[in-house]
């Protein structure tokens, strides 16, 4: 009877188990059957992602906690996996063609990427500073390795070491600032900081900010952005889909939470802190980005400034703000999926292309590649009727609340420098002589790009699930 | 009344038409199909909105044929519906679509299936910014405008045609975005973005005064009002022609709309206090750009300064809220709309037979172009405000409103009306008359029966507003008269502490 206890106390984790055990029985696979079993190995690591979802989907509603309170599943928790999860998945499928092209095929790959998932629901699902460290660590280790997956490329392996001395720095911050925190809270557990944590002291205002460069650093905001043109510019072009995707959900969702239920006392000093990071990132997302040539660099520096937007949300501390959060990172997941799908599409006989210039006259050889690309970069843009305008929406309609004016007209104005170099793109492909045409594109690609780019186009039709699964899932944390 | 949701008909059937010719094969049949489908898809979107301006009660000044639909949760609503304001503009705009499918019919020959795809789309943005009765809704509308206009001039513009369009939509983005944290302030503080309910809200002064200001940096680039109105001339001359008529008849209309339904009914006091700073960029509208156009030597160059100075009146007519300049506003727009799109279809007449644009290019064109000729001096004096052309009654309406508040504003308004006379004759006499004798315009064809078809009508309307202009100024009436009741009603308490 004590062991069906403890047995029903995993269901909060099921989703987590089963990942966990299909990782390595896919490893098993992998190991034994050797580099031909990569295509089996892809497809069942989607199917497994599929099925932690579904599990997840079916868990009783309502909170439910495993471990002492360290492991929470609410409602934010949920909506946030499933948005890793598609992530997640979306990237194995981005990858196949490739690594078929680039004789690339490794299982490793896919068990990688379900286990730096793993991590992330870990660390979405945290409630408390060590459980969120392991899982910030579980997700960041097979980051670094598949960065450096081509294991030839110089480029590549440059971009794995950056990113993993920087990150590891930074989790040196975020472990400094954690117990700093301890310290001056006397516990770990962030319903418990809340509870000491009624008025800054210096110690654990000095704790508070070195967590939350930690946190700054995983989602790259300014002014811990440096690794992120480098790596996505060096990784392998599905490596840096999944960056700019999954792991962005995870690292706001850890900030969000930990800033939310930790630090509900000292809203006021945190606020200034994600205010400035807010401001920096969506300025340097605007500006930097404007002269680049290199399409992922690009978008290197555009995650970088959508990271601050989604940050104005937080900025807020309300239950507005977070809801906003949500959205925007829903909805940035699904342009970013999209416009990598055409990234990864750029190819020719004589191999990848990365530079804008290669997208010349897209719209007469693939206009219907085309066509949702520009519907994607408007939409991150931010111009209506596209799901884009409704992410920015939300954030700033909560910032407006929140009284947060000069935060919100800086917001605004960089939105509209930031459309100069979606537009660039967008003038690349419609206005400019056609060049050369790409090769054909893979039918995953196809399928990403088609659903990305129609839920962004029709996603003012029917805004409502959206929406108010994430004003559920906000509720959830306040 | 109906139960069919008539204005989302109109609003939603250019964007099936556009659906429908997405899927149409890109051969020569496919090219032809898009064309007709465009058509047919304008005309009968054309035909429902004048069922809707039959059944129009024009007695009634509140919104009717009302449409509400739950769209982003809480009291944020899919909302239609038409007033005296709007209804003009919404006929306006469904009658100049079919105008410009033809004027392209044989003037576009590149991606014709995404041309009448984009003008499609662009019918339903601009028909659902005059029909929204939700601030965000309308600014969905707005704002989505842009996308199909930058595509029209960056795609079959001319040759700076992606300065122009960059420049275009650059300008307007910013300055709608700051209309946008305006929209969320006032839904905070009113809980609402019905408009309906905005339009009898009192706004605190302070709010008022930010979110006028707000309002103002998206309405007077659209406008535009000097000196936000560079982006104009550059976008007229490299957009296609058609995209030219769009431009100047219809999405500068935008501006004046919002300032009527948005800026004076519910910042009443911010823009009784603000009203000066208006008059003095229409003045300087009015004359600088006069001026500025008597120098031109692109004909939509000049056409485009024009404008520039016409809608001068327009935000001067409505910023003295009295019954004459209101009406004035709004019939200078209506007419504006159908005198500018003409004088860009003239120009893309002889634009289409010789590829220049160079006033000097021409001259003498009246021994070989009789009807043109005829054509083009009804919009000239039209666009000069001559009396018996439609657009002397919004001149004169405007400036007689205005003179009752404010002699010295009119007086020196009534500068810029000289001033279009010589700019406007001047270009007439270099065009027309003179001797024919550049020998590429000895074999100039006059109109064709399809050119003919296309302005016509245009003639027509211009006259008949001229002499006997009681529909329109009859369908905003009501409407008029109870933003002038609302206005002073809001007014009353703050005149009242000035009194004392």
């Amino acid at each position: 009877m004590n062991a069906a206890a403890n047995i029903s106390a995993l269901t909060p984790l099921l989703p987590e188990i089963v990942l966990g055990l299909g990782a390595m029985a896919l490893l098993m696979l992998g190991v034994y059957g050797g580099e031909r079993t990569a295509r089996a190995v892809d497809g069942l690591s989607i199917a497994l992602l599929i099925a932690a979802g579904v599990i997840l989907y079916l868990l009783p509603a309502g909170k439910l906690v495993g471990f002492n309170g360290s492991f929470v599943v609410d409602n934010f928790a949920r909506f946030l996996k499933i948005l890793a999860l598609i992530g997640s998945a979306a990237a194995i499928a981005m990858s196949i063609d490739y690594a078929k092209q680039e004789r690339q095929q490794r299982f490793e790959y896919a068990v990688l990427i379900v286990l730096s998932t793993l991590g992330m629901m870990m660390l979405i699902s945290a409630a408390d500073l060590i459980a969120l460290y392991l899982g910030l660590e579980l997700m960041s280790l097979p980051l670094y390795v598949v960065a450096a997956s081509h294991r030839d490329s110089l480029r590549s392996t440059e971009a794995g070491l950056k990113y993993f001395v920087l990150g590891a720095l930074s989790s040196g911050m975020l472990l400094y600032g954690a117990s700093l925190v301890y310290g001056f809270t006397g516990t770990v557990s962030f319903s418990g900081i809340a509870l000491a944590a009624t008025h800054g002291g210096i110690g654990l205002i000095f704790g508070l900010v070195f967590l939350f460069a930690g946190f700054c650093f995983k989602v790259s905001a300014v002014p811990f952005h440096m690794w992120t043109p480098d790596v996505y510019e060096g990784a392998p072009t599905p490596v840096t889909a999944f960056f700019a995707a999954a792991p962005k959900v995870a690292g706001i969702a850890m900030f969000v939470r930990a800033a939310v239920m930790a630090f509900p006392g000292i809203t006021a000093q945190w606020q200034q802190i994600v205010v400035f990071v807010a401001i920096a990132s969506m300025l340097l997302g605007s500006f930097a980005a404007i002269g680049q040539r290199n399409i992922k660099r690009l978008m290197a520096y555009s995650s970088i400034g959508h990271m601050g937007f989604a940050l104005v949300g937080l900025a807020a501390g309300t239950n507005e703000g977070v809801q906003g959060v949500l959205v925007y990172m829903a909805i940035y997941l699904t342009m970013t999926l999209g416009v990598f799908a055409v990234i990864l599409a750029m190819r020719r006989s004589t191999g990848m292309v990365e530079t804008i210039d290669q997208l010349s006259g897209l719209a007469r050889t693939n206009p219907t590649m085309a066509f949702f690309m520009a519907m994607l970069l408007f939409s991150m843009a931010g111009v209506p009727p596209l799901a884009g305008f409704f992410a920015k929406f939300y954030v700033f309609l909560a910032a407006i609340k929140a009284g947060l004016y000069v935060l919100a007209v800086i917001g605004v104005l960089a939105s509209a420098v930031g459309a100069y170099y979606y537009l660039a793109i967008i003038k690349i492909m419609y206005f400019d002589e056609a060049a050369e045409g790409f090769s054909a594109m893979p039918v995953e690609l196809k399928v990403v790009l088609a659903v990305c780019g129609l839920f962004n186009i029709l996603f003012f039709l029917y805004p409502g699930p959206l929406v108010g699964a994430a004003s559920a899932a906000a509720r959830s944390l306040f | 009344m109906t139960s069919w949701p008539i204005l989302s008909v109109i609003i939603f059937l250019p964007l099936a038409g556009a659906l429908f010719i997405g899927f149409l094969n890109e051969d020569e049949a496919g090219v032809r199909n898009a064309r007709w489908v465009a058509l047919w898809t304008t005309l009968i979107t054309f035909a429902i909105s004048l069922i809707v301006l039959w059944r129009f009660d024009p007695a009634s000044a509140e919104f009717q044929f009302l449409e509400k639909r739950p769209w982003l949760g809480g009291t944020i609503t899919y909302s239609m519906g038409v007033d005296g304001i709007s209804l003009p503009f919404v006929i306006l705009t469904t009658a100049l679509l079919p105008i410009c499918i033809v004027a392209s019919w044989s003037a576009i020959q590149r991606r014709v299936r995404e041309y009448m795809i984009a003008f499609l789309v662009l019918e339903t943005l601009m028909v659902g910014t005059f029909c929204a009765l939700d601030l965000v809704l309308f600014y969905l509308f707005f704002e989505g405008g842009l996308i199909p206009m930058f595509l029209i001039i960056g795609v079959w513009g001319g040759p700076r045609r992606v300065y122009a369009s960059f420049k275009f939509f650059l300008y307007t983005f910013l300055g709608s975005v700051l209309m946008l944290l305006a929209i969320m302030a006032m839904y905070w503080q009113a809980g609402t973005t019905d408009i309906p309910a905005l339009l009898h809200h009192a706004f605190p002064r302070s709010l008022q005064t930010w979110a006028w200001f707000a309002f103002l940096a998206s309405f007077a680039v659209k406008m535009p009002m000097w000196p936000f109105h560079t982006w104009l001339p550059d976008a007229h001359v490299e957009a296609p022609t058609a995209g030219s008529v769009i431009l100047a008849a219809i999405l500068l209309k935008l501006g004046g709309y919002g300032f009527l339904r948005f800026s004076l009914p519910m910042f009443p006091d911010a823009s009784q206090a603000l009203a000066p700073l208006i008059y003095a960029m229409s003045i300087v509208a009015i004359v600088y750009t006069s001026l500025v156009a008597l120098v031109q030597e692109d004909f939509k160059k000049l056409i485009a300064y024009s404008s520039v100075a016409h809608m001068g009146f327009v935000t001067m007519g409505i910023f003295a809220m009295t019954a004459q300049g209101l009406a004035g506003g709004i019939f200078q727009m209506i007419s504006h709309g159908i005198v500018s799109a003409a004088l860009f279809l003239c120009v893309g007449v002889i634009y289409d037979r010789m590829h220049t644009r160079e006033i000097a290019a021409y001259g003498g064109l009246v021994y070989r172009m009789p009807i043109y000729a005829f054509a083009f001096m009804v919009f000239t004096l039209a666009n000069v405000g001559l009396p018996g052309t439609s657009g002397f009654v919004g001149e004169f309406l405007t400036l007689i409103g205005t003179f009752r508040v404010n002699t010295w504003v009119a007086t020196l308004a009534t500068l810029g009306t000289i001033l279009s006379a010589a700019y406007a004759l001047w270009l007439y006499r270099k065009v027309i008359f003179g001797k024919l004798e550049k020998p590429s315009l000895f074999n100039i064809r006059d109109l064709g029966w399809r050119e003919m078809v296309v302005l016509a009508p245009l003639v027509i309307l211009t006259i008949v507003f001229g002499v006997y202009p009681k529909p329109v100024l009859d369908i905003s009436a009501a409407s008029v008269a109870q933003l002038m009741d609302n206005y002073q009603h809001a007014l009353a308490p703050v005149k009242a502490a000035m009194a004392r």
